[in-house]
């Protein structure tokens, strides 16, 4: 039994994986693309955000089977070329993080909210950006990162 | 297994500084000494080691290395190589606190590179480069001189080599802070990788004539510098724990038993031993290992899936008679009969100035325990060979990490190998080393495989070392010209364990600075309930925890006086902290460094600004201060609770004073924002409750984390330079926010909270 499974535009084939296997579990332990952290294991911290079709997902509570043949990117693939996302940047210059374990998963969300909404109001980011836990409280840094961001896109 | 708190250990400093001179801060390790060491292909590499047993084995280990010579290491804090490449070792544990980022930046400083071009590089644990520990704040008050003068000797080396080689004065020659070494007189330069093979047969000078920079010639630190793995951290790249992956690497999960000291009494593996990608399972025991089954196999899930098929009786032991309700009513109890025993600590005449206070209020305080809930649940990479065991380990002590395998293993600590990984959060959860210690004993069941121990989130919030709860009983008392003349404090606590009076090492109550040398009538006592609860420090241990109960109560007892909580502590502030009583350790306490950031802290919130018009209901401001880890941080709160209850964190407004320089400004005050969403989650939100000796919270569903919209709309961190000893920032900002938040919810509402987490409470008002 094999699993298709597009990631960051690349196109995997897995071979026996139980399709309920979470992704998350998929992208660290079979692929090797470790950004994408676990947290929880139950959707609840987001430490695990990827974006499924564009929109962000908590990939520890996605099956294998449900990401199959889905557009799925991970952190990993935000960069083109390795050049950082102006949103990477602004997480860069704001100085966001401080262990950082959550700040792939932070970006992951933010970079979906810009895609539907390039010029987020306060209340916006926190209303996108609440299921994401940063256990150091680096919230006020990642409100600025965003509106940094979203300042170097056309409104 | 037992957190290792002697890194805790304050750090010894003298009375107040008043005339310091740079670089007189105290903290220099007396027993370093620097060593020179020639690189294999030209150019040098500087050292630092340390004298004593540890160190002189470690020398001894080096020079009998293949290929040393002497002197030689390896593991160095400053490379520069002839074709210019600067390297500078970051040698701590990174948790977060920015301690990679802010270390290199003091070698640097004096080295006079620029800091863009200089290639900073994690150490592995190495004795030989001394403290390698995130606890206690310590970092910067250790090495805030060392590191300093080890940049200043790699700089005076280099201009000794330029002046040998123009034949010219040293004092003649400057380093304008590119790398280079100029003689201006003559329009000379060399670059310092050309004079670094000299500069590398050099005998190295005493550190201690070596001078320092003034501060005022800083061209680094004071500089906002952002985080060196921020490139890294905003692309995934592999950093943490949980990232290491080695060739053939396994994964394991562990059970224990849900009740604390629980062990196997029986288990059938048989069915988690069949399940698809298991490699083993098996009984661990091991010395400092709980016991429990783990489980192996070949992909975390797969390892997760198999322990669900674990069947296994327990004994539960003697933990089931542990509640939280028993714990409460044993207080109660405690709090309810007449003080017995000695004090721990009485000064004056306290029954009597109590009698004759103008002012008396009596009131009791309480909150649970807290667990660390760092989001890299605990876990560490191991792989065993005949010859001992390589650890890949997120640790905040990697000694500790190295101690703990090393008993589990039987084997002699030099035969542990640590590899420091960043760190996806400490909060002093990490200095308990179980994590590394399981992941030993593990590997060597499938010795020769690496193997990844993780932790599942509900092994992380069960399997902690929690911040002690705690039971406050106060009777105070405030003269007419509203002082307060008697504090009396009965603080029921936790042993150190069932058959002992003996308080746990994180749980005793933290007297000597407040209100012990300001109250003048004091009379304190202590009560420790024995208990099986692992304690172990979380982020500003004791403080941390007990100021929300002693500033809410001085808070009480400035409006029972009818006086404005800032005009009251500054009275409180006003006269000389009266000395330590003999035999009392612990760093000295200046009332003045207090009051300062009390008045900065109010007058950068607008407190009692001239013309404010009085708030209305349901607005409100709270102010609380604190000592802790050698900081003096005053907060002021500002919160909005609508009359259905619901709060609103509108602003909070830090003044910290930890002496004349801040390292990294960005990286200091991301420390004070992130005090605060920490103090206010652990006072508003969080809670670990004890049912039958186990915890009753699983995930993030029972154990809520602040989210960013419950997080302050504005957190503003105000700097008091004073001409101190730089000292640490991981945690005092920490004790001051649970209690300015009580205290800006009751001048909003009237709702006195003595009880946490906030959120349990009713705030709604008419």
């Amino acid at each position: 039994m094999s699993t298709t499974l597009t990631v960051n535009g690349r196109v995997h084939e897995l071979a026996d994986l139980d399709p309920a296997t979470p992704l998350l579990w998929v992208l660290r332990d079979h692929l090797g693309l470790v950004g994408t952290k676990y947290g929880c294991g139950q959707g609840l911290c987001g430490a695990c955000t990827v974006h499924f079709n564009g929109a962000a997902m908590r990939s520890c509570v996605l099956p294998l089977a449900a990401a199959a043949g889905q557009k799925i990117t991970t952190i990993e693939g935000l960069a083109a070329d390795a050049r950082l996302t102006p949103l990477q940047q602004a997480w860069c210059d704001e100085d966001v993080s401080q262990c950082g374990y959550c700040q792939a998963g932070q970006i992951m969300s933010a970079t979906a909210l810009l895609a539907k909404n390039p010029r987020p109001t306060d209340a916006d980011i926190d209303g996108a950006l609440a299921g994401n836990l940063c256990r150091c409280g680096t919230y006020q840094r990642i409100r600025r990162a965003v509106h940094a961001g979203a300042a170097t896109l056309p409104a | 297994m037992h957190p290792d708190l002697s890194v805790l250990d304050p750090v010894s400093f003298p009375p107040v500084v008043t005339a310091a001179r740079p670089g007189d801060a105290p903290g220099l390790d007396r027993r370093s000494c620097l060593r020179l060491a020639a690189l294999a292909g030209g150019g040098f590499a500087l050292a630092l080691y340390l004298r004593g047993p540890d160190a002189a084995a470690a020398e001894s280990a080096a020079a009998t290395a293949p290929g040393a010579g002497g002197d030689f290491t390896p593991s160095l804090f400053i490379r520069i190589t002839p074709a210019g490449a600067i390297t500078v070792v970051a040698a701590n544990p990174e948790c977060g606190q920015g301690v990679k980022t802010a270390f290199p930046m003091l070698i640097v400083e004096e080295l006079d590179a620029p800091w863009e071009q200089v290639k900073i590089e994690q150490a592995d644990f190495d004795p030989r480069l001394g403290r390698q520990a995130a606890a206690g704040s310590r970092g910067t008050p250790t090495h805030y001189e060392p590191y300093r003068r080890l940049g200043a000797t790699a700089r005076a080396l280099l201009v000794t080599a330029a002046a040998a080689r123009w034949s010219v004065p040293a004092t003649e020659l400057s380093t304008p802070g590119d790398a280079r070494v100029v003689h201006a007189p003559s329009g000379r330069a060399a670059t310092y990788g050309e004079l670094a093979s000299a500069a590398a047969a050099l005998p190295v000078p005493d550190e201690k004539t070596v001078p320092l920079k003034e501060p005022s010639s800083f061209r680094l630190l004071g500089r906002r510098i952002g985080g060196v793995d921020n490139p890294r951290i905003v692309v995934g790249a592999p950093l943490f724990g949980l990232d290491v992956r080695r060739p053939g690497q396994l994964f394991a999960t562990f059970l224990k038993c849900p009740v604390f000291g629980g062990v196997v009494r029986s288990a059938d593996l048989a069915a988690a031993r069949a399940a698809p990608g298991v490699r083993a399972v098996f009984e661990v025991k091991a010395p400092g290992v709980a016991s429990g089954v783990a489980v192996v196999a070949d992909s975390t899930w797969r390892a997760f899936q198999a322990r669900d098929l674990l069947k296994i009786e327990w004994d539960e032991g003697r933990a089931t008679a542990d509640s939280d309700a028993a714990f409460a009513a044993a207080a109660t109890r405690l709090h309810d009969a007449p003080l017995a025993g000695d004090p721990l600590r009485a000064a004056g005449d306290f029954a009597a100035a109590h009698a004759a206070s103008a002012v008396r209020v009596d009131a009791r305080y309480e909150y649970p325990f807290l667990s660390h809930a760092n989001l890299e649940p605990q876990n560490c990479t191991a792989l065993h060979r005949p010859d001992g065991v390589e650890l890949w380990a997120p640790t905040q002590s990697p000694s500790g990490a190295r101690d703990a395998a090393a008993k589990a293993l039987g084997v002699a600590p030099e035969s542990v190998v640590v590899h420091m990984t960043r760190i996806g959060g400490g909060f002093g959860r990490r200095l308990t080393n179980d994590f590394a210690a399981e992941a030993a004993a593990i590997a060597r069941e499938v010795s020769g495989n690496p193997v990844q121990l993780v932790w599942t989130r509900a092994d992380d919030l069960q399997h902690d070392w929690y911040r002690p709860g705690g039971f406050h009983a106060f009777r105070g008392g405030v003269d007419a010209d509203g002082r307060v003349v008697a504090w009396g404090e009965h603080f029921v606590t936790y042993a150190a364990g069932y058959d002992t009076d003996k308080v746990a090492g994180v749980a005793g109550l933290a007297a000597a600075e407040f209100p012990g040398r300001l109250v003048p009538n004091v009379l304190i006592h202590q009560s420790p309930l024995p208990n099986g609860i692992p304690l172990g420090p979380w982020r500003a241990p004791r403080t941390s925890a007990q100021c929300f109960a002693q500033q809410s109560f001085l808070d009480e007892l400035a409006h029972a006086a009818g006086r404005d909580p800032v005009e009251f502590r500054l009275a409180l502030l006003a006269v000389p902290a009266a000395p330590a009583p003999a035999g009392e350790r612990g760093p000295v306490f200046d009332n003045a460094r207090m009051a300062g950031v009390v008045r900065l802290a109010a007058e950068k919130s607008g407190w009692g600004a001239p013309g404010e018009a009085p708030w209305p209901r349901g607005r409100g401001r709270g102010i609380a201060f604190q000592f802790s880890h050698l900081g003096y941080v005053a907060i002021v709160a500002e919160v909005t609770v609508s009359p259905a209850g619901e709060l609103v964190i509108d602003r909070v407004v830090v003044a910290a004073d930890v002496g004349r320089q801040i390292i990294n400004p960005s990286g200091g005050e991301n420390q004070s924002e992130g005090s605060v969403v920490d103090g206010i989650s652990s006072a508003l939100v969080q809670r670990i409750t004890i049912e039958g000796g186990r915890v009753a919270q699983s995930g993030f569903a029972d154990m809520p984390l602040l989210r960013i919209d419950q997080a302050p709309k504005r957190i503003e961190t105000h700097f008091l330079l004073t001409d101190n000893p730089p000292t640490g920032l991981g945690e005092p900002v920490i004790p001051p926010v649970p209690p300015a938040l009580g205290n800006a919810i009751f001048a909003a509402t009237g709702h006195r909270v003595r009880r946490l987490p906030f959120n349990a409470a009713d705030l709604s008002w008419s």
